[in-house]
């Protein structure tokens, strides 16, 4: 399982996100939404840091900081 | 400015991004798992090299910080096969299409699999071509549509894991972009198989497949792969009715036969003396 950590950070880059709702879709806790065709963090107190959201953005436009994949 | 996550940093040219890939396309996905299987290995950069031949997939080296090489279409294999020869300590690993590797490339296909060189190969699979205008490609299933099969496709699609396990490839494994954890882990036992490894990765291209189709959005595309994946370890499970559906994912083939660069080096060894 999944287990939260509050030591990452959830970024995102608003520039590089076209729109396409694959984040959304796929977070567990709905934290997500978009806005204007971009990405917009609706619900930072549910996120649960799993990280699906960065494995699953085709641009790269959300991802947890402190997060060096090791 | 910020330019993505560490792993992003780390291993993408990220001046080039964000990258032409339209939006909701899965081959992103795909080359971030690719990315992270390398940084997983611990690989040394500079012995890593990408190469791929031309499609959208093949834009992929454009983005990763690698020793990277972007050459003509259907032809990456034979390009690749060429540096593994003159450089075997290299990790070569091949990012080609559906279209590149099994239609124009199909040939160089069967015969790197054949010698069983040591070259990963993941092939970028969107069941079209997308760069071109969305052509039906060697894996666009049968009876389904493209600008060059506007009544229906009357081919059988190409199991492109089957062709190269036919062939003699000796790592055979299918990922999707939904299962991206599963396919990092699939990517890096193929890097780690010496030999000829490839990964058929399921991608989505919401804007010429799925659109002539009606598979509806990006997201509707990813639920899709999430809905009809059925991973080989559970297939025994499933009555074959079912299983007609579906699609099969997991690794299909793992074994060791002798590789091809080892092979050629041998006869360099043995004939040496005839030089002197």
């Amino acid at each position: 399982m999944v287990i939260s950590n509050t030591d990452k950070e959830l970024k995102i880059i608003e520039k590089w996100c076209k729109g396409c709702g694959i984040c959304v879709e796929f977070c567990p806790k709905d934290v997500l939404e978009v806005l204007d065709e971009t990405i917009f963090i609706r619900d930072l107190e549910n996120c649960i840091k799993c990280g699906f959201c960065e494995l699953r953005c085709p641009d790269y436009a959300i991802y947890l900081e402190g997060d060096s994949n090791e | 400015m910020n330019t993505g996550s560490q792993l992003i940093k780390n291993n993408f040219r990220v001046e080039k991004l964000p990258h032409i890939w339209c939006p909701g396309c899965g081959h992103g996905i795909l080359m971030r798992a690719v990315t992270e299987a390398i940084e997983n290995l611990n690989l040394d950069k500079k012995k890593v090299c990408i190469v791929s031949g031309i499609g959208c997939s093949s834009r992929a080296p454009g983005y990763m910080d690698f020793n990277t090489l972007h050459t003509t279409h259907g032809r990456a294999l034979a390009f690749a096969t060429g540096i593994k020869l003159a450089k075997p300590e290299l990790k070569v690993i091949v990012i080609t299409g559906d279209g590149d590797c099994t239609a124009i490339g199909g040939n160089h296909l069967i015969h790197a699999a054949r010698r069983n060189i040591d070259i990963t190969t993941i092939v970028f699979n969107n069941n079209i071509y997308g760069m071109t205008g969305g052509q039906y490609s060697p894996t666009t299933p049968k009876n389904e549509f493209g600008t060059t099969a506007p009544f229906g496709n009357i081919d059988k699609a190409f199991d492109v894991c089957k062709l190269a396990d036919g062939a003699g490839a000796t790592y055979v494994a299918r990922g999707t972009a939904y299962h991206v954890k599963q396919l990092i882990k699939l990517v890096e036992k193929g890097i780690n198989n010496k030999g000829f490894s490839l990964i058929d990765a399921i991608s989505i291209c919401p804007t010429y497949y799925g659109r002539k189709n009606k598979k509806g959005l990006a997201v509707d595309m990813m639920n899709y792969l999430k809905d009809n994946a059925v991973d080989v370890k559970a297939v025994k499970k499933f009555q074959k009715e079912i299983l007609e559906d579906k699609f099969v994912i997991g690794e299909f083939k793992n074994t060791t036969e002798p590789e091809y660069t080892d092979e050629y080096n041998k006869i360099l060894e043995k004939v040496k003396h005839l030089h002197k």
